[in-house]
């Protein structure tokens, strides 16, 4: 880890097209092509405006979290820093190792076993050979599955996928950590367990960016606060000053809500 | 303190604009197939995955590929040498091969379509390459080939043929059907990705190559219209490798020519489309 990890985003718009029906249809653009209607048909294009005009410039220690309502562009932000939605206008710049906890699922597949899913997310993560047992070990004993990490996860308990989800999006350490706030569902026992791991992953973490509806988790781990309103930046600042704008302008959100 | 993360991620560097010049694009497309690579372990674990599930639960597993495709050569072999008023032990040796072959060519063709939008979740929710999908798509047909050849093997035992070392001779062919399947991979899964009537259109498209392609029948069995034949560029991809593993002296100068025109063709458009399209994939599965 020779440099110190980065994030950089200026001017950043994501733009979701929304292909539905005639725009899915190769016939459809070939016909609108033909009649001379393809320049008018991409001007109308029902498009999502998912992000617009982002701003914002990470360093090292810097605990960002994000607030706003469902929808707002929270998980697409953190899609967009992770790489994954590149931006339609606007630079993106990322220095670091980057971990995003967006799907608690990532890549698990239910037919194999706890053992085999662990070393199918080593593959995922371009981990060398030598990492592996070392992953397997570490997500093991946290999942606390016992023998059932040589069955099936399709015969897991609900709670017990969740606790192998979480150990092993938490089993690799970024410099940059990227959270949506799914991690919060689990068992009150587990969840104890869940918080010592994840504070641990934070604290070691050079830069957090958190999307949460919880105020609380907000003010506990962030420092600073960005907050959301239909893909817009409606304000940017010290965590305490912009929760209390934000728990002053909305009744506060439920805790458990449906992912953006 | 037992829950200690130890497992460090790998770093990244990503510089990302929306009016990046076309160099860059190249790069970043560049970027896509050195970091794919990289992870062949992942798409050869996914790629035998695939296989390993489509046949879960069952005793022969995926050798069902190989009895399948068996039961097949032997009920059309049969069939066709009556039919044609072959000698069985010249047709069913050139069908065994020629159905093997196109079965690897005819699903390579169609699981390219669904190349990302099969992986539309994992394409959501971290940056992956996406060569690492078409290698997995490779790779999977690949695996269900080498359990097909097995098909092959016994016929040509049965009939006591040896091709002789001319079947080395295929190695080449092979080696560009392997590029070729993964310029499609990249350019079928993209394209279907955005179009979703391409994939039915493929696949009928396949169907009629299927009969126009001497799969089933012979080359020689044309007359006059075998001159033509290389103007089809399945009929060139296939008799590359064929043509050495039938031991009839190999594919000709004129199919080379045609399948190698060809495949620069494919390789020009996929790589112009995916150097475009590349950013674009996971807005449109």
């Amino acid at each position: 880890m020779a440099l110190n990890a980065r994030v950089e985003v200026e001017n950043v718009s994501v733009w979701f097209p929304l292909y539905h029906g005639s725009s899915r249809s190769l016939k459809k653009m070939v016909v609108a092509a033909a009649s001379g209607r393809l320049a008018h048909d991409q001007q109308q294009r029902v498009v999502v405006r998912a992000l617009r005009d982002i701003n914002l410039h990470l360093e090292r220690g810097d605990r960002l979290g994000l607030v706003g309502s469902n929808g707002a562009g929270k998980t697409t932000l953190l899609r967009v820093l992770a790489g994954i939605y590149e931006p339609a206008i606007g630079r993106l710049r990322v220095q670091g190792s980057l971990n995003a906890l967006l799907d608690p699922s990532l890549g698990m597949n239910m037919e194999l076993t706890g053992r085999e899913n662990i070393l199918l997310r080593g593959l995922y993560n371009g981990l060398p050979k030598s990492a592996l047992p070392r992953l397997e070990e570490d997500v093991a004993e946290f999942a606390g599955l016992a023998d059932f990490i040589d069955l099936p996860v399709r015969i897991y308990s609900a709670g017990m996928v969740v606790r192998l989800g979480f150990a092993l999006a938490t089993a690799i350490k970024p410099q940059i950590l990227l959270m949506d706030e799914w991690f919060l569902a689990g068992d009150a026992a587990f969840l104890e367990k869940a918080r010592h791991r994840l504070e641990a992953m934070v604290r070691g973490a050079e830069i957090l960016v958190l999307s949460s509806h919880q105020s609380d988790i907000i003010r506990d781990w962030c420092t600073r606060v960005l907050w959301l309103d239909q893909g817009q930046v409606v304000a940017d600042g010290p965590a305490a000053d912009v929760l209390a704008r934000y728990l002053g302008s909305a009744p506060e959100q439920p805790a458990v809500a449906a992912l953006a | 303190m037992s829950t200690a993360v130890t497992t460090a991620a790998a770093t990244t560097d990503l510089d990302l604009r929306a009016d990046m010049s076309v160099a860059a694009r190249h790069r970043l497309a560049v970027d896509d197939l050195i970091r794919g690579a990289r992870l062949w372990r992942l798409a050869w674990g996914l790629g035998w995955l695939d296989i390993r599930l489509r046949y879960r639960g069952s005793m022969l597993g995926p050798f069902w590929l190989t009895i399948s495709t068996g039961v097949m050569v032997a009920a059309l072999g049969f069939l066709y040498s009556t039919l044609f008023k072959m000698n069985l032990r010249d047709y069913l040796p050139f069908l065994a091969l020629s159905q093997v072959l196109w079965g690897f060519l005819a699903a390579v063709v169609s699981d390219a379509c669904t190349t990302f939008t099969d992986a539309e979740s994992v394409i959501r929710s971290v940056r992956m390459p996406f060569f690492v999908f078409s290698a997995r798509t490779l790779i999977r047909n690949i695996i269900a080939l080498a359990h097909n050849i097995v098909v092959i093997v016994v016929v040509f035992a049965i009939f006591s043929l040896w091709p002789g070392w001319d079947i080395l001779m295929a190695l080449p062919g092979l080696l560009l059907w392997v590029i070729d399947a993964l310029a499609l991979t990249l350019l079928l899964g993209a394209f279907c990705a955005r179009f979703r009537d391409i994939q039915p259109i493929v696949n009928s498209v396949m169907q009629i190559m299927f009969f126009v392609t001497p799969v089933i029948w012979k080359p020689s069995q044309v007359g006059a219209v075998v001159e033509k034949l290389p103007f089809n560029p399945f009929y060139d991809l296939l008799e590359i490798v064929r043509g050495p593993l039938l031991g009839d002296g190999g594919a000709t100068g004129m199919t080379w020519v045609g399948a190698i025109l060809y495949s620069l063709a494919l390789c020009s458009i996929s790589w112009a489309f995916f150097v475009r399209a590349r950013g674009r994939v996971t807005f449109w599965i």
